[in-house]
């Protein structure tokens, strides 16, 4: 479990790091401009990694009080 | 009187009517009032964390400013995401002590855990300070949905006043009850119009998606990407990284946690509301495809930019279903952010000063103190005040500041001490407040730097003097050790 916590850094870097790197316009991306492209798909991989980091975390696992409809 | 009207005037009558049900079988103590009776399933405390992508900041504020400003829109787009990563760590251990402590609000946080009333104090008036520029911002926005929808028939004025008593009437009577359904109505109503909008716009009028950046990066070359200065990548990585650490310090957001009846909520809302928040991508679409279409909306016109859009586009009635989804995202936020702000008067600063009033009588306040904060702000909202996302990023910059306080509070042993986190609050804020009443930029503070350090947002440069502010008064105030054990618990 420790390790995969480190999957959610993932976004932080892609996101407030990789930005500056990819700051234009061409090509576009299922239509988008390349920048906004890029920021939508790191808030993809950011929800990718949190499910991830959910199915794996013990804590979740345990019931708590009343059963909640878990996701895989 | 025309068609447009009658359905935004039937969904407010139709926001009232289930404010008001939703009171019944509810007895109303503070503790239901404010925080739902800490009661509400997974999906309610889904659609209340999720309350704040879909507010009239987003609908009619995300499409303004791509439309008069492009590329620094996409930072709506980016700061919920990191802060939802965030919330899978952040959430359960506020819940847990503030369940186990019987706590209902920010304030009552603060000051339970570092032991002192004052603390309390001071984060709610900075989270009251905060919550008046959001309120006016929903309020602005009411103002430009109705009056432009009505085609001009309702001023903006009437629009705001009506709002502002329908708002007032349910948040008195139903609280936080009242809150939770119209937040699921309004959720399910502005997806589908704005995912509507967000494709039939560009493909109507420039044939696509694709199409229309096209257009849009040949008519306005380097409009949709930061610019090299002034809301340049600089700009774009500060303001994101500020507003991800200020989402859940606003107080109204920390009563939304309270509401939850378990912590697995949040870890599985973790993943779901960033791609929930995608939906934003659509409203940035409307946006952009007003560019071209209704061009010379300047200013705070420019958050006009999707309704004029549609208004070019739709008959009257379709023109109504959009503004009724518009006011319910204004409706919603904006009783939320009433009901948070009148806690935190009662609760938070009254209750402090005069300890040996009741339960009842506070409650009775905090409900007595909804239209008086709704006047201010009408007040505020009528005295011509900034675009809407100017609006956001200055509460923002403020309620940021409670940040470093409390995380530091949920660490094993707090290495900061009360008067720490009192001067790195005070620090912070008075920054935010003089830069933004001055208008005087990093450059002009700190000449000897670079110029491009003047594109940091200037929340987080106060956010910075505020963590070396409290680090250095923690240090000079830390209690001998054994102290420091015994209080760390």
């Amino acid at each position: 479990m420790a390790a995969v916590r480190w999957l959610a850094a993932l976004p932080f870097l892609g996101i407030l790091v990789g930005t500056a790197f990819v700051n234009q316009v061409e090509p576009l991306v299922f239509g988008m401009p390349f920048v906004l492209a890029w920021i939508v798909g790191w808030v993809v991989i950011g929800a990718a990694a949190m499910a991830i980091v959910y199915a794996l975390d013990p804590i979740n696992a345990a019931p708590e009080g009343e059963a909640e409809g878990e996701r895989q | 009187m025309n068609a447009a009207l009658v359905i935004i005037g039937l969904a407010t009558l139709g926001a009232l009517a289930l404010g008001l049900a939703a009171r019944r079988g509810v007895s109303m103590t503070l503790e239901q009032w404010t925080v739902g009776g800490r009661g509400f399933g997974g999906l309610l405390v889904f659609l209340l964390t999720a309350g704040e992508i879909y507010t009239t900041f987003t609908f009619l504020g995300g499409s303004g400013w791509a439309y008069g400003r492009g590329a620094p829109t996409y930072y709506i787009l980016a700061y919920g995401s990191l802060a939802y990563v965030m919330s899978y760590w952040l959430l359960p251990p506020i819940w847990r002590y503030a369940k186990r402590e019987r706590l209902l609000s920010q304030p009552h946080f603060f000051s339970h855990k570092y032991d002192s009333q004052w603390l309390g104090v001071l984060v709610a008036a900075v989270g009251v300070v905060a919550l008046v520029p959001y309120l006016v911002l929903q309020f602005q926005g009411l103002g430009i949905i109705v009056s432009v929808a009505s085609y001009g028939a309702i001023s903006p004025t009437l629009a705001i006043w009506i709002g502002a008593a329908t708002v007032t009437i349910y948040v008195m009577t139903s609280g936080m009850h009242g809150v939770a359904w119209n937040a699921a109505v309004k959720d399910a109503l502005i997806l589908a119009v704005v995912i509507f909008l967000g494709i039939y716009l560009p493909v109507h009028y420039y044939g696509g998606i694709g199409d229309m950046f096209r257009a849009i990066d040949a008519a306005k070359p380097g409009f949709l990407a930061f610019k090299p200065t002034g809301q340049s990548v600089l700009w774009f990585q500060s303001t994101v990284l500020l507003t991800a650490l200020g989402f859940f310090m606003w107080p109204h957001a920390f009563s939304a946690i309270l509401t939850s009846k378990r912590e697995q909520s949040f870890r599985r809302n973790a993943a779901l509301l960033p791609l929930y928040q995608l939906i934003l991508l659509f409203a940035f679409f409307c946006g952009f495809a007003a560019i071209m279409q209704v061009p010379g909306l300047t200013g705070t016109k420019a958050d006009e930019a999707l309704l004029r859009l549609s208004i070019q586009s739709f008959d009257p009635w379709f023109v109504g279903v959009i503004g009724a989804a518009g006011v319910m995202t204004a409706l919603v936020p904006g009783s939320i952010i009433l009901i948070s702000a009148a806690t935190l008067l009662a609760n938070d600063v009254l209750r402090p000063l005069r300890p040996e009033l009741s339960d009842s009588a506070v409650g009775l306040t905090a409900r007595a103190l909804v239209p008086l904060i709704a006047l201010l702000a009408v007040y505020f909202t009528l005295d011509n005040p900034p675009t809407l996302v100017a609006l956001l990023l200055m509460g923002y910059a403020f309620v940021t500041q409670l940040f470093p306080a409390l995380v530091c509070s949920l660490l094993p042993r707090n290495p900061m001490t009360k008067y720490g986190a009192a001067a790195g609050i005070i620090v912070g804020v008075v920054v935010v407040a003089v830069v933004t009443e001055t208008k005087v930029g990093f450059a002009d503070m700190l000449p000897f730097l670079p110029a491009r350090v003047g594109d940091i947002n200037v929340g987080f440069a106060a956010l910075i003097l505020n963590v070396i502010a409290a680090a250095l008064v923690s240090l000079a105030t830390r209690p001998a050790p054994a102290a420091a054990a015994a209080s760390s618990s």
